[in-house]
């Protein structure tokens, strides 16, 4: 099955296979989480003090980058403060980092920990 | 001026304290310029007008302080230019006021970035008061590498923990409060464990009637949840100080003026000397606002603060850099 996820200039098409809980879990569990990206760099913006996509799923080996649109200054902090801790990244900058393990990975922004988003890589 | 009634979570939290606290007044003020509140006996009381405040100031045996807040040097972007230029305007006020304050608190984002040369210009330039300054760290004050530690040594000295202390000026003590440190996924501003321990401790005998103000980067108390406006244990703190008789707090980090009154607590944030930010929940983020250039200097300004000893009525006079 074939999804276009139709972001102007991040236009990507994505693969998803449909697992049987998945499809237990309702059109809405696919409305948030976004899809197993094919290729292996996406990336995720940060605009308005959020993450888009908030949730994002990603085969291992998958190099994320994360690029600060907003007016102040943002990070990108693993919730168990293992895996990554961006530095700060100012209008413009990004933070880039591969997945290699498999897992879900809750990460925030430090300075402002309203600020949530999720990564999950599968095989 | 205008009032907002504000119904929010926070208020039943406060209201959960005691019945009495039930009819306490609960308002919040979207001040204009030179907004002046004075309180005896726990009492709210608007005067209205700077003028009235420089006459009480003068008639006073006590003295003045000055809240300055989120000077944010470094920051260049649309909503200001030149941050640099509005926080030397700011310092330009204060050394043209007629009476020199006793001593000037910061209450943090000093530096946009945390960069050495960001805390070097915003040095140099309040130093040329030549006046007693004391600071708490924002979170934008710590983002730089080493987390904090650059901020310690230059602030910190005579500091606990991440940078908190107290100290006595003519019978009031001031109590710096660190809150951004340490802040959890999802959560809000942040005193931890060990800071309230420390503060239990330091309260501990002091006469009730002592005034106390005590400052810190964000609210201690929940102005918007939704932009991280407020303090995760920030009642635990206000709690302790439930049996004081005079009780101001000062904040910055909204960059906007909102004053809030709740028994003998007189809740007061600052605005910034860089660039304002929206009224809660009047726009998609809390990132900086965009006003007309004419517009720029009534949304930035300084906070004066009187202390009368004896009647204990603190004065608060917002002044805004227009003009």
């Amino acid at each position: 099955m074939t999804f276009d996820i139709g972001r102007p200039g991040i236009r990507r098409a994505v693969i998803i296979a449909i697992s049987a809980i998945n499809l237990a879990l309702g059109i809405g569990f696919f409305k948030a989480s976004l899809a197993l990206a094919e290729g292996n760099a996406v990336e995720v913006k940060i605009d308005n003090f959020t993450f888009t996509p908030g949730d994002l799923t990603i085969k291992r080996g998958t190099t994320v980058s994360f690029l600060n649109e907003d007016d102040i200054p943002h990070n990108v902090v693993h919730a168990d403060h293992k895996l990554f801790r961006s530095p700060v990244l100012d209008t413009d900058e990004k933070f880039t980092f591969t997945f290699d393990t498999i897992g879900t990975f809750d990460y925030f922004c430090a300075l402002h920990p309203q600020m949530k988003g999720k990564v999950i890589v599968t095989e | 001026m205008s009032h907002h009634h504000h119904h929010g979570p926070e208020q039943e939290e406060l209201d959960e304290n005691g019945v009495s606290r039930r009819f306490a007044l609960e308002c919040m003020v979207w001040a204009g310029t030179g907004v002046l509140w004075t309180m005896a006996g726990g009492v709210p009381k608007s005067l209205g007008l700077i003028g009235e405040a420089q006459a009480a100031e003068g008639a006073s045996k006590g003295f003045t302080f000055l809240q300055i807040s989120d000077s944010h040097i470094g920051f260049d972007k649309k909503a200001n230019p030149d941050a640099l230029k509005t926080f030397e305007e700011a310092v330009g006020k204060i050394k043209a006021l007629p009476k020199k304050p006793d001593f000037i608190i910061h209450t943090g984002d000093i530096t946009h970035l945390s960069k050495p040369k960001e805390f070097d210009d915003a040095d140099k330039i309040i130093n040329t008061l030549g006046t007693d300054i004391h600071y708490v760290p924002g979170e934008h004050d710590i983002i730089d590498e080493t987390q904090g530690k650059a901020y310690l040594e230059r602030y910190g000295k005579n500091t606990k923990g991440a940078g908190w202390y107290s100290y006595d000026h003519n019978g009031v003590h001031f109590i710096g409060l660190v809150n951004v440190v340490d802040l959890k996924a999802g959560g809000l501003g942040n005193l931890g464990q060990e800071q309230l321990a420390w503060l239990e401790a330091d309260l501990k005998g002091k006469s009730k009637s002592t005034p106390i103000v005590v400052f810190a980067h964000i609210p201690l108390w929940v102005v918007y949840p939704q932009w991280g406006w407020g303090t995760e244990d920030g009642m635990r703190a206000l709690d302790m100080m439930k049996g004081f008789g005079s009780v101001t707090i000062l904040n910055g980090h909204i960059h906007q003026l909102i004053q809030k009154v709740e028994g003998n607590m007189k809740f007061h944030t600052a605005n910034s000397t860089a660039f304002p930010q929206p009224a809660p929940g009047t726009a998609p983020s809390p990132g900086p606002q965009v006003v007309p250039e004419e517009q720029l200097r009534s949304k930035l300004g300084l906070t004066s603060v009187s202390v009368e000893l004896g009647t204990k009525p603190l004065a608060i006079v917002d002044s805004t850099l227009a003009g």
